[in-house]
């Protein structure tokens, strides 16, 4: 037993989030939101070389294809830096989403090309058509009347190279395809959190994509749903950490009669008790890291839990971190709106959290616990 | 990262589990706030304690096994998962022992540990007065030197003392130096409950049994070896003992996640309405966090680092946890829930009603959420 991450694993996120401070301070993602689309374009690919040169989008590639060969664990720092910046591009979808899906698709032709694309041309992958309910994994992928698919609320794809979009039909079951961006049309749809990239995608139904289908594509796809919410946990862990600071920080420095308004216990409480959640939602967060790269049984049920819990308690920082910002934390001019967008966003991404207490629930019933105790009863 | 346990504590949980199948009474033993019960509960102790399993990390000359904190929270999730009887020793054992070890004279580890471990004497903290209960530093129990210099004379009151009415000794925070700045002026003492002058009044608690007491000194002696750390020290000392309470060593994560446990099945035998299947996965939920968290702050501190001010999370969460996940099993109960059965409905009702305690003793919740937001988020005192 050793819950705790390596140095190098330290000096990772820690590279991550002084190169983040800079290249995606609130100057930066104010800038990236007055921007003009060619403006945002040249931004998001500036940014996103930056985090290339650090390796961070193929930190999990297998060394076979040429990545860092790094794991989920190496992994959940990084995500949490990305959260705690808010950062618009969409590392979530390609280095935790697209990426290992492609790897564990290897030797496949379109899946080695896209990584190939992902290691040498610093590329991003959009990521859509897979929802997490409370009744399993559904796609929101519609077919049109001249057979061309529409997913909506795919992430990432005005920049992307590749989208990985899913499907799927009551006949032939779930397929996973890897779409190049000129298959793909693109419409932007306008969201709560402008520097979130969502669109919606047509694309054709092409054999020549095609990286999966029926059980495998299924696995594929529901694999997918638990890194999202794995990962999603990571991001929001880190708005969380980001909001409680900057309202810990707001708290000190705004008075009210004639005193710090953190001096009145009502506005400390409020904190206290969101940094409770969230010290606690941590760990569930790092857990689910470390079942992903271990493939534990119980993955489901821990990414399940890291995401209720993540969003349960960014909700709680974004709901305290407004009120205690009073009138000026409801203004554009503020910088704590972004990170109130992007946690409401993500909070009830990939599932809510009563979605995934009810995946809880339904994993621990059908006898993947996740405690001790339990556990070893499987073990006799 | 690795969140396995090793063979070495897989074949120690197996011991563990072995010993406690074959030695956990049978039947429930009567509760330990009576006086037929203090006395089971102590045969108890003494059980453990000859085989060696009643303060497994603890150094072996004072009656453990030297194991580390990793085996202590294995022991815990096996002793809870035998649903083996309360401790009645955990004021001593929990509490008291990690701040003797780190304070105490090697004389004072010699004589109070080893009775300890083995149930012969139980303590009580003697810390609470009428008038000083979340501001503890306004105690106004004092101690003043003797008249041969060589000791101290007690005068004053305690109360909520759990377990007072029975135990053989107490540990309290008493005023040495009544000129002092508040936190300064005191002292840690070990005191003989029947020393002359210990008048015990018991209190009964919500459920009626006497599970309190208060403690009343009229110039009790007490020798000079009985100080535990500097005298005029005992705040931080009591500080240490506090960090205990609320930190690692009180409350371990398997008493939670057998509770959650518990919660599920009753849950999957009953039904419930929607909110109650949400309460249910919740409290799995809190209850399996708070052991990965456990298991995050002993990684730590297996490094060599300090427990640090996240213990004040702690204390608020498992408090809490403890009354929803018990909250929840009444729910579940519904109509049967006020029935005083032996067997289950009892034992939810009995543990609902020590769960609101929860967030009372050990430093209230209010107060631990002072702590949170002036230590860990620097917000200004006041
Ligand atoms: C079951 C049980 C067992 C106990 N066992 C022991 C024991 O063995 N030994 C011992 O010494 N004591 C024991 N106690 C006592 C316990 O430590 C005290 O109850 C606790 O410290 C609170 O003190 P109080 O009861 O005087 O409440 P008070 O301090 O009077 O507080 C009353 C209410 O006011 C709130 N409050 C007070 N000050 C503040 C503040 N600054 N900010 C916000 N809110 C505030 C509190 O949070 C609480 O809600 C026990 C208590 C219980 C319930």
């Amino acid at each position: 037993m050793d819950f705790a991450f390596t140095d190098e694993q330290d000096a990772l996120r820690q590279g991550v989030r002084t190169v983040l401070d800079t290249e995606c301070s609130v100057d930066a993602l104010r800038a990236f939101e007055l921007a003009d689309e060619d403006g945002r374009a040249e931004l998001a690919r500036n940014r996103w070389a930056v985090l290339a040169e650090l390796g961070a989008p193929a930190l999990v590639v297998p060394e076979a294809a040429n990545g860092l060969g790094l794991g989920d664990v190496d992994l959940v720092g990084v995500l949490e830096e990305a959260g705690r910046a808010c950062l618009p591009e969409p590392l979530l979808e390609t280095a935790a989403l697209a990426a290992p899906t492609l790897a564990a698709l290897l030797p496949d032709r379109a899946a080695a090309a896209a990584l190939a694309a992902l290691v040498e041309d610093d590329v991003s992958f959009a990521v859509g058509g897979v929802d997490v309910t409370v009744d399993g994994v559904v796609s929101p992928t519609a077919v049109s009347a001249d057979g061309t698919l529409r997913t909506p609320r795919v992430v990432g794809a005005r920049d992307a190279a590749i989208a990985l979009l899913a499907c799927r039909d009551a006949d032939s079951g779930w397929q996973l395809h890897a779409v190049p961006a000129d298959s793909c049309t693109v419409y932007p749809t306008p969201a709560l959190s402008s520097s979130r990239d969502l669109s919606t995608v047509h694309w054709p139904l092409d054999s020549e994509t095609l990286l999966a289908y029926g059980v495998a594509a299924e696995a594929a796809v529901s694999l997918l749903a638990d890194r999202a919410a794995a990962g999603s946990a990571a991001l929001l862990v880190g708005l969380a950490d980001r909001m409680l600071a900057m309202t810990a920080t707001y708290a000190k420095e705004r008075h009210q009669f004639g005193k710090a308004i953190g001096s009145f216990q009502a506005v400390k409480h409020q904190l206290a008790n969101a940094r409770v959640a969230l010290e606690f939602a941590r760990p569930a967060t790092y857990r689910a890291a470390w079942s992903l790269a271990t493939a534990q049984p119980t993955l489901s049920h821990d990414a399940s839990m890291a995401k209720a819990m993540a969003s349960d308690a960014a909700d709680l920082a974004a709901r305290v971190g407004l009120q205690v910002h009073g009138a000026i934390g409801y203004t554009w001019e503020c910088d704590l709106h972004f990170f109130l967008k992007r946690t409401w966003a993500l909070s009830r991404a990939w599932g809510d959290a009563a979605t995934h207490r009810r995946l809880v629930l339904a994993q621990v019933r059908r006898g993947a616990k996740g405690t001790r105790t339990a556990m070893s009863d499987s073990r006799q | 990262m690795d969140l396995t346990f090793s063979a070495e504590q897989e074949a120690f949980r197996a011991e563990a589990r072995a010993w406690l199948a074959a030695h956990v009474p049978a039947d429930p033993l009567p509760s330990l706030d009576t006086a037929a019960g203090f006395e089971a509960h102590r045969a108890w102790e003494r059980t453990m304690f000859e085989d060696r399993w009643s303060v497994v990390s603890w150094p072996t000359e004072y009656g453990g096994r030297d194991l580390g904190i990793f085996e202590w929270l294995v022991f815990e999730e096996e002793y809870y998962r035998a649903r083996a009887p309360k401790r009645v020793s955990q004021n001593g054992i929990f509490l008291l022992a990690p701040t003797m070890l780190e304070y105490g004279t090697e004389a004072q580890k010699a004589r109070y540990l080893p009775p300890m471990a083995s149930g012969e004497e139980i303590w009580c903290q003697g810390w609470s007065e009428p008038d000083a209960g979340s501001d503890l530093a306004g105690i106004r129990s004092r101690a003043a030197r003797n008249a041969g210099g060589d000791g101290w004379v007690l005068n004053g009151q305690k109360t909520w003392a759990s377990r007072g009415a029975f135990a053989e000794w107490c540990f309290g925070i008493f005023r040495t130096d009544p000129e002092a700045e508040r936190h300064r002026g005191l002292t840690y003492f070990l005191v003989a409950m029947d020393s002359p002058g210990v008048t015990v009044r018991p209190i009964p608690q919500i459920d009626g049994e006497t599970g309190f007491a208060e403690i009343f000194f009229d110039n009790v002696e007490v020798p000079e070896d009985q100080v535990l750390g500097e005298v005029g020290a005992g705040w931080s000392v009591a500080m240490a003992t506090a960090g205990s309470e609320r930190g690692l060593s009180l409350r371990s994560p398997a008493r939670y996640t057998e509770a959650a446990d518990r919660l599920l099945q009753l849950f999957h035998q009953r039904g419930g309405p929607a909110a109650s299947a949400d309460a249910v996965a919740q409290a799995h939920m809190d209850a399996e966090a708070y052991q990965l968290h456990t298991y995050w702050t002993a990684s730590r501190v297996a490094r060599g680092h300090a427990v640090g001010v996240e213990a004040s999370c702690n204390k608020i969460f498992w408090s809490e946890t403890d009354v929803a996940i018990h909250g929840a099993a009444l729910d579940l109960l519904g109509p049967d829930a006020e029935l005083l059965e032996a067997g289950a409905p009892g034992e939810w009702l009995d543990g609902y009603l020590f769960s609101l305690a929860g967030p009372i003793y050990a430093g209230t919740n209010e107060i631990q959420r002072n702590v949170v937001a002036e230590r860990l988020l620097g917000l200004p005192r006041g």
